[in-house]
């Protein structure tokens, strides 16, 4: 059976009390699904602004209230992935693909 | 679905519900009594009469009062009177100094006869509206914390939905008196029951301050004027510069009838005059929020206010702005009717319930270790006490503050401020009573109490003022006797739940007992993963 965090959690029935290392890696786990979290919503919002053929402040409109959908899934990722570098990798690779699209898309094109 | 996903979601949902849970339940209730925010208010101002609605007489009589009193003044906004909110509402605001906010002065009238309404100063239920998303706390942290948290009920909503197996299945299944399995059956059931309020409910939250929360598409798309923005959102506040030469304003009342045909017999809520007395004053109406479900601020009727006649219409027409101002409507509630907003409240209930079982949950499950000595570890009390204060020491708070209202002086000049005050202090007591009594005492000694002050208030309210149950009821003034009805309500079943604290709910000792009993007969072999709280 799959542990809930990852395999740390085994240290824990072993010796009673939650290891160092699994304490770390819950709290990277919670900082990355708040602040990798928010970029990813953040991008996901101005992306959406961006690219959504309506007109500005639909689009703006749109873009935020999607960004919060998007925040719930990079949560639920953040927790639900094996280790506390898959959350960070999976969160801010995305978030690195919209911002070069944005980027791309306003300076470039 | 993978075992170990729905483990890793029931950790996530246990732990956060654990933490914002206190928050939630305050919010939770809070925003439950909301939607009967108006009634609260006539309840806490009952000085201010009932009077038939008759809204083209009410704008006269405002316009009047605001000519004689507020000539000079930048704007004037009148607030009609409606079923639930008696007063007409007047305010208006002095031309400031350059760069500077001018400063607003309200006052109610009486709707009959445009005097000064004489009320004892009380925040009633705009106090429990505003801590619903302020908290008490300086702009615009409360606002910050309290859709953090909202952001936090969303992600456990649906890990708590991810946990469930069978979520239907699980909805029929209610083992009452079975201690642990009763509350988590409960949790269940009411968080499956109103799952689309919760879902709305939340969401909504998000969508309500995300202009505030999660502005930077804001700023990409219209860079530093982010004025612009909300120029495209609500057209009609943008209002010309006055013109510095006088003019007569023309009747407010005829623009009134013109309105209602416009909007095919649909109401007049509230209407803003910009500039009254200059020549480029203008006014504007807007619809009564129980109009229809969507909310939009800022659209309206544009009257020219020197010739009265209607320039321009707006309207929302675009879908994601009638989506947003659906959740954004659909939140608040106005346009509810009487049966729609006791479901919204109970809707409401449900959804503070949900949470406190929660956390009750929480502590049950993790308590039962230390049954034997009937002493928890530091951690499991810091809980207990947090889990006391933030329910039954919340529902003191709230019946303190209706006793304050009748029992402070109606001429002591701070008496608005000591309401809240009173609802704080009797909130940080109920803390420390926590902390100094053992768990299951302070538990029955505060839902005792609270059961007492709730059930007291209809009586209070009788004897210190004439608008006790006994005048109100024949006067068909439900607002005042729902109000103290629901009190006597919410006070039995306060004491209900204070006596069956007796018969052994939340004891760690006898819950023990229950499990060995329960687990045989319940024929589960081992709890499975939804279980894991």
């Amino acid at each position: 059976m799959v542990c809930p965090l990852g395999k740390k959690r085994v240290v824990r029935s072993k010796v009673g009390a939650p290891s160092a290392s699994y304490r770390l890696a819950v709290i990277s786990r919670v900082l990355a699904a708040i602040f990798a979290g928010y970029l990813l919503a953040a991008l996901t919002s101005i992306c959406a602004a961006q690219w959504l053929p309506m007109p500005r402040a639909e689009a703006v409109v749109t873009g935020m209230m999607l960004s919060f959908l998007a925040y719930l899934v990079a949560v639920l990722w953040c927790f639900a992935c094996r280790t506390a570098w898959q959350a960070w990798v999976g969160l801010l690779l995305p978030s690195a693909l919209l911002g070069a699209g944005f980027a791309v898309g306003r300076w470039l094109l | 679905m993978k075992e170990g996903f729905r483990q890793a979601m029931a950790w996530l949902h246990t732990w956060i519900g654990l933490l914002f849970g206190w928050l939630l339940f305050a919010i939770f209730l809070t925003g439950t009594m909301s939607y009967f925010d108006a009634e609260i208010s006539h309840w806490s101002q009952p000085e201010i009469p009932l009077r038939p609605l008759d809204s083209g007489a009410s704008v006269e009589l405002a316009q009047g009062y605001l000519q004689q009193h507020a000539n000079a003044a930048s704007r004037w906004f009148i607030g009609l009177p409606d079923e639930r909110a008696p007063a007409l509402s007047v305010m208006w605001q002095n031309p400031g100094k350059p760069g500077e906010r001018g400063t607003f002065v309200r006052k109610l009238l009486d709707p009959q006869t445009g005097a000064e309404v004489q009320a004892r100063k009380s925040l009633g239920g705009e106090f429990f509206y505003r801590f619903h998303f302020q908290l008490q706390m300086p702009y615009p942290w409360g606002r910050w914390l309290s859709t953090a948290a909202a952001m936090v009920m969303f992600v456990a909503l649906i890990s708590g939905i991810i946990i469930h197996k069978k979520i239907f299945k699980e909805f029929f299944t209610f083992r009452p008196r079975k201690g642990q399995r009763s509350w988590l059956d409960g949790h269940n059931a009411l968080g499956v029951l109103i799952l689309p309020f919760h879902l709305m409910i939340t969401y909504s939250s998000l969508v309500i301050f995300m202009s505030m929360v999660m502005p930077v598409s804001i700023l990409t798309s219209y860079g530093k004027d982010t004025q612009a923005f909300f120029n495209d959102l609500f057209p009609a506040a943008n209002a010309a510069k006055a013109a510095g030469s006088p003019a007569t304003l023309a009747p407010l009342r005829p623009m009134l009838a013109v309105a209602g045909e416009q909007w095919q017999g649909g109401r007049v809520g509230r209407l803003v005059v910009n500039n009254p007395g200059d020549a480029n004053a203008s006014v504007s109406f807007y619809r009564h929020g129980g109009d229809r479900v969507v909310h939009t601020p800022g659209t309206g009727l544009l009257f020219n206010g020197v010739t009265g006649e209607l320039e321009s219409e707006s309207a929302l027409h675009a879908a994601p702005l009638v989506i947003a101002g659906s959740f954004y409507g659909l939140h608040m509630g106005h346009f509810a009717g009487p049966l729609l907003r006791w479901l919204y409240f109970l809707c409401g209930i449900g959804g503070t319930a949900m949470i406190g079982t929660g956390l009750v949950m929480w502590l049950k499950k993790r308590s039962l270790k230390h049954a034997q000595t009937g002493v928890l570890p530091f951690e499991l009390k810091l809980v207990q006490v947090l889990n006391i204060a933030s329910m039954s020491g919340l529902m003191i708070a709230v019946a303190s503050f209706f006793w304050a209202n009748r029992l402070l002086s109606t001429g002591f000049a701070e008496r608005s401020g000591w309401e809240v005050n009173v609802f704080f202090i009797s909130w940080g007591v109920t803390l420390l009573h926590a902390l100094v009594r053992p768990g299951r005492s302070a538990w029955r000694e505060q839902l005792g109490l609270g059961s007492l002050l709730f059930v007291g208030i209809p009586v209070i309210n009788a004897l210190t003022s004439d608008y006790g149950l006994t005048v109100s009821i024949p006067q068909g003034d439900w607002a005042m006797a729902g109000v103290d009805l629901t009190s006597l309500a919410v006070g039995v079943f306060l004491g209900w739940a204070a006596l069956k604290t007796f018969v052994g709910v939340g004891l760690p000792a006898i819950a023990v007992g229950q499990t060995k009993r329960v687990k045989p007969i319940a024929g589960k072999p081992a709890p499975t993963a939804h279980e894991v709280h």
